[in-house]
């Protein structure tokens, strides 16, 4: 009894140590003012442009949370969201620019369908191997253009945007030739087996347990990026790959590897979609999550602790948007404006610094003054001036 | 008394934390020469970009004929006449001197509007013989010597209309017969009444140039003094605020084995210049053999060829009867070969990364540091990172905080307290001192003694001559490439002699040289 009390006491100074020390408080403060901003812009434009813009700004802020079947929304949009925003937390963190995470996602579905649909296995098992295949497959491809750049010095976002479209194709074509279902009119997979579904979290929801998998995916990438030599490898790399060397640290390996990794969480992210959410591949064009991964790791600042609230705030905005449109005059589409807003702010190092540049350079002023103020000793050495 | 250009009570604190200047009030009167002196970063150059219009100050002033004014960029300064000769040139390679000059301001033809050649050829040329600094007009700036582009750079701001020049140590990059002309030239431009500031470290400079003379250290600014009221001793015991007295105490000792073994090895860098030809040497335990010579011959890459950031064309590096012959630096680092690159922004700290994070990066793989499944032992590197900041006397506020935040000689203490605890018997030092205060430098100094006593065998390079000759138990210089003289015991010859030897004017014979073998 005794024991417990104390536990929660040192949980709650924990708390309020989190709340009292603006410095680690300053990534949230950073993220919540950027959601802020852009709800804010959003509502504008909604004036500008809506008929009804008061029903419309009203649908677009408080609609994910009007409806429940709107907040399951959101949480599953976050979902992909949380998969490639961890995938470009770790590409960030190595200073690297690739987004091949986008066909390690892509490609990662691609397999997963595969499985899906041609393999017999219990449930639990049969998405579980999905994810693993999908995971290794999503590994290999993000490796590709880290290999190009380290053997040729090819750009790695120029590679990789090129490597996207291959894959893509790839993917289609897997899918058209192997898979296609040809009682669809449109492009469709074969069902998937019903062993392959993943289990609702809520029955007769959409809710499901890859939300679970995503959490544990966070944790893990953490624990990898801040507790792990090989995390550690990979942000001193990121901080100075000639340090790195010059140390004895093996880097075009740690670079592979974290390559390797990115896409693995990509490509896992990819069969979690399918399994979790479709009963047959049914993309007709690629959802480019990665594109939405880079928002959620830059607002993150590559950490994976604040991927979560950047993937709630985008998700939201998404929801947000969808069920507005649904129900007034503007269009879903105006989400990409938001977003164009929110990576000019990010792109802004000087903006999306502003606290911790405040922060900076008061202590150096305050430290300035207190050791002025140490010295009692009148300085002999005046300025002529 | 009226200053041309003047601040008061300037400020600068750079967005990470760093401050540069601290409540600096600088002048410089009309017509003069001024010279700016302090230590590597004492904040002269912070101070310029602010005058110059590239930083903007945090608080102060900045005053220009009586008048407050605002630079928000370079352009404004240049149209309030202030014009500055950068260290590294800002020049396009390609392209003639003229072409150079006029850039930004060029002249055009009269009907078509294109460029006009000729003309900016002969403005270039006028402008020349106006203020007697001869340059090649038509030639292309990768063609003509460092002086010349650096008499462009002068003439660049000139042709902007540049009233008052800041040039920042503009003697860096020459010879002592360059230098000589130079000044010359900038007394003639002082009779065309042109202000000059100039910044330098090197104090025979300033007596030899200057009317005035302005001190900074720590961001502040010190004194000002006329040049013939104080001596140089006066005026560096300013820069680094007590007396400066380098002297190192040393006993000697009894080399022992030999560990490090350095055999015909070559290199040829990407211009086909051969910066190695044919080395060998011998390194043994308790000693230090010091390596001379003039930048740029070859010292640097005789650093990295053996700690394995250069391949070389032949020959062997032996270290502990281990070939570690084009290894990679891990591996280099595994068979004992410990390693202070000679610079520590680029190479040898990761500077975003924190102190504990820059400490431990050598040695993280090791057992001690990190589990057999990867995991990092936290308290095993706050412990390890903790004792060298406390032993190395690093002052930081704590460990987590970045490189970057630390100053020049806190940050080389990080590489050394790095390196000097690490578990190797070899020392390779390469410009252990460079931009370091003095305080740090005595440090150091009395470390690497510490670590000779206590058996380490140590190569030392340095461009510091005197520190070189004051630490080293003996002695190697190197000219073009080659080894052109060993001295088995430092202390029996002198500067001027090592000099000669460092210009290529004499060489030890073969025989001589072959005693470092052994």
């Amino acid at each position: 009894m005794k024991a417990t009390t104390k536990r929660k006491e040192s949980v709650f100074r924990k708390i309020g140590y989190f709340f009292s020390d603006k410095e680690k408080l300053e990534p949230t403060l950073v993220i919540i003012f950027t959601a802020l901003f852009s709800i804010l812009l959003g509502v504008g434009l909604i004036f500008l442009v809506s008929k009804d813009p008061v029903q419309s700004a009203r649908n677009f802020v408080l609609g994910p949370f009007m409806r429940t079947y709107n907040i399951y929304y959101l949480i599953i949009a976050m979902v992909p969201l949380i998969f490639t925003g961890l995938a470009l937390c770790i590409i960030y963190q190595l200073h690297y620019m690739s987004l091949i995470v986008d066909s390690s996602f892509y490609m990662g579905a691609v397999i997963a369908t595969a499985i899906g649909v041609n393999v017999a296995l219990p449930a639990g098992v049969h998405p579980l191997l999905a994810m693993i295949l999908a995971g290794l497959v999503g590994g290999l491809i993000g490796i590709l253009p880290a290999i190009l750049r380290i053997k040729w010095r090819a750009n790695e976002l120029v590679s990789s945007l090129m490597l996207n479209y291959v894959f893509y194709f790839v993917g289609s074509y897997i899918i058209l030739y192997f898979l296609r279902d040809r009682n669809q009119a449109i492009l469709a997979s074969l069902p998937f087996r019903s062993t392959f579904a993943l289990p609702k979290l809520i029955p007769n929801t959409q809710l499901h347990a890859g939300v679970l998998i995503a959490i544990l995916f966070i944790v893990l990438v953490s624990i990898f990026l801040y507790k792990t030599r090989w995390g550690y490898q990979i942000r001193v790399t990121g901080a100075n790959p000639r340090f790195a060397a010059y140390a004895g640290i093996p880097v075009a390996t740690v670079v592979i590897l974290a390559h390797f990794i990115s896409g693995f969480i990509g490509g896992v992210g990819g069969a979690v979609e399918m399994a979790g959410l479709y009963r047959a591949f049914i993309w007709q064009t690629n959802p480019s999550y990665a594109w939405d991964g880079v928002i959620v790791a830059m607002l993150a600042k590559r950490n994976p602790k604040y991927v979560p609230l950047s993937a709630f705030f985008l998700a939201y905005l998404r929801v947000g948007a969808d069920f507005m449109s649904r129900r007034g005059d503007v269009a879903f589409e105006f989400v990409t404006l938001l977003q164009g807003f929110i990576i000019l702010i990010l792109a802004s190092d000087k903006i999306s610094n502003s606290l911790k540049i405040r922060r900076l350079r008061k202590a150096a002023l305050a430290s300035e003054q207190e050791s002025k103020a140490r010295t009692t000793m009148p300085s002999t050495e005046g300025n002529t001036l | 008394m009226d200053y041309l250009l003047q601040t008061k009570n300037l400020t600068k604190v750079y967005p990470n934390g760093t401050i540069a200047n601290r409540g600096v009030d600088f002048g410089v009167r009309r017509g003069e020469i001024l010279g700016l002196v302090g230590e590597n970063g004492a904040g002269k150059s912070t101070l310029m970009k602010v005058l110059y219009g590239e930083e903007s100050p945090t608080s102060g002033e900045i005053w220009l004929e009586g008048k407050s004014v605002t630079f928000s960029s370079s352009q404004d300064a240049i149209r309030a006449g202030i014009g500055m000769v950068h260290q590294h040139f800002m020049l396009v390679p390609k392209l003639t001197l003229a072409e150079n000059l006029v850039l930004g301001k060029e002249p055009s033809k009269p009907r078509s509007g294109f460029f006009d050649l000729e003309r900016a050829v002969s403005i270039t040329e006028e402008l020349a013989a106006h203020y007697n600094l001869n340059v090649f007009a038509r030639a292309r700036v990768v063609d003509v010597s460092v002086s010349m582009r650096q008499k462009l750079e002068i003439l660049k701001a000139l042709y902007r209309g540049a009233k008052i020049l800041i040039l920042d140590e503009p003697t860096s990059v020459l010879t002592p017969q360059e230098t000589d002309e130079l000044f010359l030239e900038l007394k003639e431009l002082q009779k065309h009444g042109q202000t000059i500031i100039f910044i330098s470290h090197k104090l025979n400079e300033i007596f030899r140039l200057c009317d005035r003379v302005s001190v900074m250290r720590d961001g502040k600014m010190i004194a000002t003094h006329d040049v013939a009221d104080v001596d140089s001793q006066s005026v560096s015991n300013e820069m680094v605020g007590r007396d400066v007295q380098l002297s190192i105490t040393k006993t000697k000792q009894k080399p022992g084995d030999m560990v490090l073994k350095v055999r015909d090895i070559s290199f040829v860098d990407d211009f086909g210049i051969k910066m190695l030809d044919h080395v060998s040497f011998s390194l043994k335990q308790k000693e230090i053999l010091g390596v001379v010579g003039v930048d740029g011959n070859g010292q640097s890459e005789l650093v990295k060829v053996i700690t394995g950031g250069l391949k070389t064309l032949s020959g062997q590096v032996i270290a502990h009867g281990k070939d570690i012959t084009n290894k990679s630096q891990a591996i280099v680092r595994q068979a004992k070969v410990a390693h202070i690159a000679e610079d520590r922004m680029t190479e040898g700290t990761a500077l975003a990364a924190s102190i504990e994070e820059n400490l431990v990066a050598d040695r993280i793989s090791l057992p001690k540091y990190s589990s057999k499944y990867g995991f990092l032992h936290k308290e095993i590197i706050e412990e390890t990172a903790q004792d060298i900041i406390k032993s190395f006397d690093i002052r930081c506020s704590s460990p987590k905080q970045s490189v970057a935040s630390l100053s020049g000689g806190n940050m080389q203490k990080v590489v050394v307290g790095r390196e000097f605890t690490a578990d190797a018997d070899i020392l390779i030092i390469s410009q252990p001192t460079r931009g370091v205060d003095v305080g740090a430098i005595e440090f150091i100094h009395k470390r690497i003694i510490e670590m000779r006593d206590t058996g380490k065998a140590i190569l030392l390079v340095s461009s510091d001559l005197q520190e070189v000759m004051s630490l080293s138990d003996s002695l190697i210089v190197m000219n073009s490439g080659k080894i052109v003289a060993y001295f088995p015991d430092a202390s029996q010859t002198t500067d001027k002699e090592l000099g000669l030897y460092m210009l290529g004017l004499k060489k030890q014979t073969a025989k001589e040289i072959e005693g470092v073998l052994s």
